[in-house]
């Protein structure tokens, strides 16, 4: 066993490098096998004839309710967009309960209707669970985990592989970044910002078909944990391309940047529940931005950058003074500044 | 966005630079002292944007960074203590002590939390009778007077569970100890926020003394580009100064009520800085009539002496001696994800913001 650590810490969890090391060098080296090792966000299954799209999510989220959202509906968009953006068409969902002895029973009904409705919403259903009930103090309040099956064509099957990028691909957005883990975060502490910043927590699938109906799309993601920033460098590293952002062509909420100037985070590396980064042909990527700009979810939409041939595996940030930046996954939790 | 945009100013950008390249002509080296101006340094690219006369290094300017292994080995033995919870700032719970840090120290079932203000940990110790609440005070005289609120507050609510492990310092005397060291400086970039509260006198000694100009400046590209030029002019003309850049912010006698408050409960002391060692009356330790909060005073604890980890050279970074790339370790051993010494750690040290910014 090569883990450096001998215990579990947070930063274990928050998306980033340690999670990563964690993921490769303890889960994957033991469940070993080659559907697992593509580390796509829905695994991909032959089913006889059929190929079918498999993913699963765990959602630990403090508070419960957060401007924007709540634990519930945001269980369901996180898993319908794990499938949507490898491609496939969501149809079922599993939702389990881990319950802290002496959770609100109200709040706990206003969840699982916020499930409802948004399943509904996506148009999947939610067809199994689970409950448990666990001591008090042995939760916090309540974890919900998901199962997602999703329906694959076989045209959408490289997308998650990222396998035709090419130098000159464009990469575009559906929005402003950030405001999923601002807005959580200002929920969270007491910073009592004025700002009114919603989570952009939301169901992508209906908005991904509708491009996938009129165009081509090379690869897709959803830029949550770890950001914007961290999508990126995932794929720079996996396509051995470089990737150059414009930093005057990120789309962000005057209210996530103040703050982000404020606590001095990189909107880059803060979450995002409503977001999908997708990398497009140069040709396509004008049609493109103007399919997701008509729809409700992408009237934000931005070409943000495009792969390069310089800087193979690294994702590099021009500002508009000419100042070039690398952009580095994030290594563990984003941490406020001093002063 | 108000007071970001118009300071952001591509134009105005240029055409400092284009002023500094008139107005330059001697070979000279500027020193900021403040982690927030070595960001903006490089996040906004503006070293490629000076003519080749004007060197910029960093000073012991994170407060994170010049806090002595000691102070990290000491906040470690009281998170061990029963009962004690630590309250902290974000980026001190990275960095390694002499074999540890807190954010392991956590894991290993401490109870140490990120606060984003000192006030949250009083309202932690109120909410905790039955625990003690240590909150590690660090900073230069900006976060300072927050701090001795804090104490003040809980003085008057008589919290009696409230400590504080200071290690706040003050500029003014590290910058002469660099000079008195030798290190080769030609003029200052000073912190804008640390003046806010000092006002613009703590830095007439160096001007008077040591012969060199002080700029206080803000944090944006404009801010610093105006900052530099405002040094060279002076350097070119002989004319070293006290001069403000920042004068939306900083006024000629600061704020009186927060200098007040760090009169009331702090004190100078000799404090040791990291990779710098001790500095005469560079600390501020809490007096005596306060002892009841001074977590010094009220928790006994042995900490070994400490040792620097071997090859980091993160003391002669903070003096302006060498930059990170000089550093063995850099970017190979020592990354935000593990490092080896605090300039790493911080996101305003010098090491991480070179490894944030390298391209």
């Amino acid at each position: 066993m090569s883990l450096k650590e001998d215990k579990i810490m947070l930063s274990h969890g928050s998306g980033g490098r340690m999670m990563h090391q964690l993921i490769e060098e303890l889960f994957v080296k033991n469940f070993k096998n080659s559907i697992l090792e593509e580390q796509t966000d829905a695994a991909i299954l032959q089913v006889g004839s059929t190929e079918i799209a498999f993913t699963t999510d765990s959602f630990v989220i403090d508070p419960l309710f957060f401007p924007g959202g709540n634990i519930g509906k945001l269980a369901v968009c996180g898993t319908v967009n794990d499938l949507a953006v490898s491609g496939a068409e969501p149809l079922y969902l599993s939702v389990s309960f881990i319950l802290e002895e002496g959770f609100s029973m109200r709040e706990l009904e206003l969840i699982v209707e916020s499930l409802a409705a948004e399943a509904k919403n996506a148009g999947v259903q939610i067809v199994t669970g689970d409950t448990k009930v666990v001591n008090k103090g042995k939760c916090d309040k309540l974890f919900i985990n998901t199962a997602g099956i999703g329906r694959m064509k076989h045209e959408n099957r490289s997308i998650a592989r990222a396998q035709n990028i090419h130098p000159g691909d464009l990469i575009l957005i559906n929005g402003t970044i950030g405001d999923h883990g601002i807005a959580v975060m200002n929920a969270r502490e007491s910073f009592q910002f004025k700002a009114s910043i919603e989570s952009d927590c939301a169901c992508l699938n209906r908005l991904i078909a509708e491009v996938l109906e009129k165009a081509s799309v090379k690869f897709m993601r959803d830029p949550t944990r770890g950001g914007v920033a961290t999508v990126l460098n995932e794929l720079a590293d996996k396509i051995h391309f470089g990737i150059e952002i414009e930093e005057s062509a990120l789309p962000v909420n005057k209210g996530v940047m103040a703050m982000c100037e404020v606590l001095g985070f990189d909107p880059l590396h803060v979450a995002n529940e409503g977001k999908v980064i997708l990398v497009v042909g140069v040709e396509e990527g004008e049609m493109i931005l103007e399919i997701l700009k008509n729809n409700p979810l992408g009237t934000q939409s931005a070409i943000i950058g495009r792969v390069v041939e310089d800087h193979p595996g690294k994702v590099v940030l021009k500002n508009e003074t000419g100042g070039r930046r690398i952009i580095d996954s994030l290594s563990g939790d984003q941490l406020p500044r001093i002063c | 966005m108000k007071y970001i945009d118009e300071y952001r100013k591509k134009d105005l950008i240029l055409s400092l630079a284009e002023k500094l390249r008139q107005v330059s002509k001697r070979e000279i080296v500027l020193m900021e002292v403040c982690g927030g101006h070595t960001m903006a340094i490089h996040r906004f690219g503006l070293t490629s944007l000076l003519p080749p006369t004007i060197r910029l290094i960093s000073g012991p300017g994170c407060p994170v960074c010049v806090s002595s292994q000691q102070f990290i080995d000491t906040a470690m033995a009281y998170s061990k203590i029963p009962g004690v919870i630590i309250t902290t700032y974000g980026d001190l719970i990275r960095v390694p002590g002499s074999s540890t840090s807190l954010e392991k120290e956590r894991a290993n079932g401490s109870d140490v939390r990120i606060v984003y203000s000192v006030l949250e940990s009083l309202e932690i110790a109120r909410e905790h009778p039955d625990k003690r609440v240590v909150f590690l005070g660090i900073g230069f005289e900006t976060t300072a007077p927050l701090t001795a609120a804090a104490i003040l507050q809980a003085q008057k609510e008589q919290i009696p569970n409230f400590f504080v492990l200071s290690a706040h310092k003050i500029m003014p005397p590290v910058m002469k100890a660099l000079v008195a060291e030798g290190v080769k400086i030609d003029g200052f970039i000073a912190p804008g926020h640390v003046s806010a509260i000092t006002g613009t006198a703590i830095y007439n000694d160096l001007v008077t003394v040591c012969g060199l100009g002080v700029v206080i400046s803000g944090f944006e590209p404009v801010d610093m580009m105006q900052s530099v030029l405002m040094l060279t002019e002076q350097i070119e003309s002989g004319q070293p100064a006290v001069e403000v850049q920042y004068q939306r912010v900083v006024q000629k006698d600061g704020n009186l009520i927060a200098q007040k408050i760090l009169e009331e409960v702090f004190e100078f002391r000799d404090d040791t800085w990291r990779g710098l060692g001790m500095i005469p009356k560079s600390g501020l330790g809490i007096r005596e009539s306060l002892s009841a909060f001074d977590a010094e005073r009220q928790f006994t604890v042995e900490v070994p002496a400490s040792t620097e980890p071997k090859g980091c050279i993160c003391g002669q970074i903070l003096r302006g001696l060498k930059t990170p790339v000089e550093c063995p370790l850099f970017a190979k051993k020592c990354t935000p994800s593990d490092p080896v010494g605090a300039c790493m750690v911080s996101g305003e040290g010098t090491c991480a913001t070179y490894f944030k910014y390298r391209s």
